[in-house]
């Protein structure tokens, strides 16, 4: 292989994307509403779009005539390496929205320096994929300070949430050894500044929202390396079943 | 042989199979034309990295051509420079508008947060009191709008730059 550390970096996203995706996906036809079951469904086809785009071009730099579809359905979770917060259950429709949220406001501003990479494709996809990101997490910090500001059952189902969802935050900005040669090479941002971004626009929804950050500051990681929790076995069972029990197949 | 220009007035023909009052030109979706080592090559992009309509679109420019007798031809998918709304020719608005699609408005909200709702006019009666039911809509450049002055509801294609 070419190039095992981009490679690599380029996997870690893609399985983000599709994990999340997929996790959406699941509340087709079982909303809170009507409007809200089209737009979480709709977020899911946009993050499945970018893990098609993400996916196709890890299978372009390992060069062993994969594509997309390969990497989708014939990996088990060993050999994914999306971070713990994506693979969580929906939980309650908190739940769902703080994942969503905390995920859109770490997402946006990668999209966002990943533009001026200094290589074209991850550039290009970066491009394609912030503007829908931007409006993702529109939609997310919206709902979160609907919730929060809300009524008493909401502000407390979304602080459960927060409690819960926040032990898996740190592992967003796990940088592997080998990413800093990217980051050297301009190829991709340092982390770092990614997660004082983040913490930005966290602290200013939550404040709005009348929510409090944990104080516990114990943290989950494991995904990066493949080691997930056990959700996101079932949950590749569900999206893998088709191309397992029927190899190769196509419609 | 075939000129570029004949291969766009054919594809002129190829339309958006989710709104198909616009061809892929007016929607901006048709990038280029060329010709390249005996072979055309017709370039798109999608507006949306999951847009589901992308694959039929591709078939649709194939199937287009073959009719014409073309068919050393290739459909490739460009993500770079990404879609804009901008790139909606003025026919095409005017198309979407009389298909009762109300087309993109300037937007002013460059910052992601508490941003103030558009103003987005009812295509049908033009009234400029409308509220927007959710963000998201039936496609994934659509957001749900509802007229409140003739009550219609109806879809909004929404800004993307």
């Amino acid at each position: 292989m070419k190039n095992e550390a981009l490679y690599n970096y380029v996997l870690h996203m893609g399985d983000d994307s599709l994990v999340l995706g997929q996790r959406l996906g699941e509340w087709c036809g079982h909303g809170p509403i009507l409007e809200e079951d089209i737009a979480m469904t709709n977020i899911s086809l946009d993050l499945i779009g970018q893990a098609m785009s993400l996916l196709d071009y890890a299978a372009e730099i390992e060069r062993q005539g994969k594509d997309h579809d390969a990497l989708a359905y014939l990996r088990f979770e060993n050999q994914y390496r999306n971070v713990l917060l994506v693979e969580q259950p929906n939980g309650d429709f908190a739940d769902t929205m703080m994942r969503q949220f905390l995920f859109d406001a770490f997402r946006k501003p990668l999209y966002e320096k990943l533009t001026a990479s200094s290589d074209a494709q991850i550039a290009a996809i970066a491009e394609k994929s912030l503007k829908e990101t931007r409006y993702h997490l529109k939609h997310t910090s919206e709902w979160i300070i609907r919730l929060g500001d809300g009524t008493d059952e909401s502000h407390d189902r979304a602080q459960k949430a927060l409690d819960n969802l926040w032990r898996y935050t740190n592992e967003l900005f796990y940088e592997t050894e080998e990413a800093k040669s990217l980051v050297m090479a301009g190829i991709v941002p340092p982390m770092s500044e990614i997660k004082i971004l983040w913490k930005q626009t966290v602290e200013a929804v939550f404040t709005e929202a009348t929510l409090v950050i944990p104080t516990n500051n114990w943290q989950f990681e494991g995904g990066r390396r493949g080691v997930h929790s056990e959700h996101l076995g079932y949950l590749l069972a569900e999206l893998q079943y088709m191309q397992r029990a029927y190899p190769n197949m196509k419609w | 042989m075939v000129t570029k220009d004949t291969i766009l007035s054919w594809l002129e023909e190829v339309c958006d199979p989710e709104i198909p009052v616009l061809s892929l030109s007016d929607l901006g979706v048709l990038r280029g034309v060329s010709y390249l080592n005996d072979e055309w090559v017709i370039t798109i992009t999608p507006t949306y990295s999951g847009c589901p309509a992308m694959k039929t679109m591709e078939d649709d420019v194939l199937a287009k051509l073959k009719e014409h007798g073309i068919s050393n031809v290739r459909v490739e998918l460009v993500l770079s420079p990404a879609w804009t709304t901008d790139w909606l020719s003025e026919e095409g608005r005017r198309k979407l508008k009389a298909f009762g699609i109300a087309p993109p408005e300037d937007e002013v909200d460059k910052s992601v947060l508490f941003a103030a709702p558009t103003i987005v006019p009812c295509p049908k009666c033009g009234s400029r009191e409308t509220k927007m039911v959710s963000q998201f809509g039936s496609t994934a450049c659509k957001a749900h709008y509802q007229c409140l002055s003739c009550l219609e509801p109806y879809d909004y294609f929404k800004c993307l730059k």
